[in-house]
């Protein structure tokens, strides 16, 4: 019994294991993948570990990067724990944002403390429109919420390129033949204060402090108890008097919102304004998608998602570095990030196998005596 | 200036390009039609599309041989199907997510291969419109029809092959059973495993010549992200077309026309904003999805990993 005890710790412990070793697996097939492309795979990962971690502008520059994937992440902790598939964070992001710069751009008057406060609320209710429309078709008129939220992502970056070229345009620009399509430049006193002498805004502690308040949602409020009940099993949740179809729709909405808010940060935090390449990736940096990476990674746990958000942060920082120091573009981590991805929900098969063994275990011990083929058949957690 | 859109010549010209914006999602699409009904959901589409574009480009440019630009674009699908097959039937993890995961690798692999074996943006002579003799003559139907090029033609034929396959063969039964139910099907005998793999392979080398429609007949140039979207599109129409090629057919037109009018309505000046007229097929698209797919039923085992239960 002690011994069983025991392995169960060991087993629990590679359960945690899992995704870094996923990683690594990873990572070794992308060296075969830089040694196919002429590169030394040791400098390759050396320059992008200087990048990410070199200094400590560098690892400053690695949490900006983190702070949008980060609430991404928890946005989808939330709707993947309801078993609510959202692949629209790129357009939340972008409602988002374009919410929060108009909030900015209007009330200039105001004093900047209120601004931020209002803008980024601004980005949470824009995230939150965008994620719940979703929501609302697929809880009442069953409309996968896949498509809706992928179809959701190229309306929001043809309404932001409309907007950027037309209405929301720099009052400058339009003058201009060029016409960027960019927005005006917020107010200096409406920018997010940094924390330190680097580029590290408030964002990045915000978000740290809304994963914690994520994990009290999720697991301390009748609310989170309810939308992972209706993820894990609707059918029962439905017996047992939750009216599903809202918590699809809350799941979504709040999905959307952190997303939202990962898209005011940017404006307010780094960028201080927006600025279209007619692309979503333009002005997201792909944080829609390599967010939901880093919650997989977490998996979907609002506290892991902090680690494994500064993990995909260094990535997309050192890649740069890498672009610069060996010549290795920086599509090279998109590549690394999806083969990640796959590392990691395939390896989920050995805890899921792990997992029923120990049950199987734990119905052995309540039975008594043990069935008779127990004794031929060594468990590998019993055997010495 | 909206009156010239009702002029035969530009109705002629938007139904054309509109039979012919259609293909790549349509050889997508139907690839993908097979996955589902046999329970699986591939969302690394995007992903085949675009290496099979590279792929089919490079290969054009480097040969000048664009059929074999196309098999060799086939042959990196199926690969990606292989793959896909290994992850979600012998490792039975999460289809929607290992399907980002391929996504991404397939984003970042195709933009890799460009910067590093070619770098800047070429353009190659693509497959050139093929004039059936005789048809092709006949005024409007002609030009709508028979003056497409061969890849055209080609997903127009493969969507009765796919309805005839899927109906009417007992491969078709073997697909639809493991989809709808897998335990019986393998209580019959049918290898679950066997037929998913064929069905993700076939998936993908759909989507390799989707890829390729699109680099070397449609647009004849190859560039970061150029399906943007698109893979994602064919999904959505498998949906959309209740799981029936006739059905994902209709939706493809449906989508290509609206695209095509929105085209036509920029060349003519119109004064609708571009941006405005490029939304308009994707809101279109969540439209009838609200008003179709409460109707229909997926496949029962869709997105179910099978494990024989003993």
């Amino acid at each position: 019994m002690k011994k069983l005890l025991q392995s169960d710790w060991v087993s629990r412990l590679i359960d945690a294991l899992l995704p870094i070793f996923a990683t690594l697996a990873a990572l070794l097939l992308g060296a075969v993948m830089l040694l196919f492309l002429k590169v030394n795979p040791i400098a390759a990962y050396a320059a992008l570990w200087d990048g990410a971690f070199g200094s400590s502008n560098a690892f400053a520059e690695t949490l900006v990067k983190a702070t949008p994937l980060l609430l991404v992440a928890l946005g989808i902790c939330i709707s993947f724990r309801g078993d609510v598939i959202n692949i629209g964070g790129e357009g939340q992001m972008i409602i988002g944002a374009i919410f929060a710069t108009w909030v900015g751009l209007t009330f200039t008057g105001l004093p900047g403390w209120l601004v931020v406060t209002l803008a980024m609320l601004a980005g949470f209710l824009g995230g939150a429109i965008w994620g719940g429309i979703p929501g609302v078709l697929k809880a009442y008129f069953r409309v996968n919420e896949i498509l809706s939220t992928v179809m959701m992502n190229a309306i929001a970056v043809q309404l932001m390129n409309f907007l950027l070229r037309g209405p929301m345009i720099d009052p400058s620009q339009a003058e201009l033949a060029s016409k960027i399509p960019q927005t005006a430049r917020l107010l200096d006193v409406f920018r997010l204060p940094r924390l330190a002498p680097t580029r590290l805004h408030l964002g990045a502690l915000i978000a740290v402090v809304l994963a914690i308040l994520v994990y009290i949602l999720l697991w301390r409020t009748t609310l989170g108890y309810r939308i992972r009940a209706v993820g894990q099993n609707p059918h029962a949740s439905r017996y047992a008097g939750i009216k599903v179809p809202r918590y699809i729709v809350l799941a979504l909405l709040f999905s959307g919102a952190f997303a939202g808010l990962a898209g005011a940060t940017q404006v307010f935090g780094v960028n201080f304004r927006m600025i279209t390449d007619g692309s979503s990736s333009g002005f997201t940096g792909s944080a829609g998608f390599n967010g939901i990476v880093a919650a997989l990674f977490g998996q979907l746990h609002p506290i892991w998602s902090i680690p494994a958000s500064i993990l995909f942060g260094a990535l997309l920082v050192g890649a740069n570095s890498m672009q610069r120091m060996v010549q290795v573009p920086s599509a090279f981590v998109t590549a690394l990030n999806g083969m990640v991805v796959v590392f990691v929900v395939s390896s989920e098969i050995w805890r899921r196998r792990r997992q029923r063994r120990r049950l199987a275990a734990v119905h052995q011990d309540e039975e008594a005596p043990p069935p008779p083929d127990a004794e031929k058949r060594p468990r590998p957690e019993t055997a010495t | 200036m909206i009156s010239d859109l009702f002029s035969v010549t530009v109705l002629i010209g938007i139904l054309a390009s509109g039979i012919r914006l259609a293909t790549p999602y349509l050889y997508a699409a139907i690839g993908e039609t097979f996955g589902q009904r046999s329970g699986v959901l591939n969302l690394g589409v995007e992903g085949q599309m675009l290496l099979g574009a590279f792929a089919a480009f490079y290969v054009a440019l480097t040969t000048g041989n664009l059929w074999l630009g196309v098999l060799t674009a086939m042959l990196v699908g199926a690969l990606m199907g292989l793959a896909m097959a290994y992850v979600t039937v012998n490792l039975s993890a999460e289809q929607g997510i290992s399907g980002i995961g391929f996504f991404l690798f397939g984003l970042g692999m195709s933009d890799l291969l460009f910067q590093k074996l070619m770098g800047t943006v070429e353009t190659v002579k693509g497959f050139p419109p093929m004039y059936i003799p005789g048809l092709s003559d006949i005024p409007g139907i002609g030009e709508i029809f028979f003056s497409q090029n061969l890849l055209v033609y080609g997903v127009y034929l493969l969507v009765p092959i796919a309805w005839f396959v899927l109906n009417k063969t007992t491969l078709g039964l073997k697909i639809r059973s493991v989809g709808e139910n897998p335990d019986a099907a393998d209580s019959l005998g049918v290898s679950v495993a066997r037929i998913r793999y064929f069905t993700l392979i076939l998936g993908g080398t759909l989507s390799g010549i989707a890829g390729a429609s699109l680099s070397i007949a449609l647009l004849n140039v190859f560039q970061q992200n150029m399906t943007s979207g698109l893979g994602f599109i064919a999904v959505a129409l498998v949906y959309f077309g209740a799981w029936r090629p006739i059905g994902v057919l209709g939706g493809a037109l449906l989508f290509s026309m609206i695209n095509s009018l929105q085209l036509w309505i920029q060349v003519l000046g119109i004064p609708v904003p571009s941006d405005i007229a490029v939304m308009m097929p994707y809101v279109l698209t969540i439209l009838v999805l609200v008003a179709t797919v409460s109707r229909v039923r997926a496949p029962s085992a869709l997105t179910k990993p099978f494990e024989r239960e003993n």
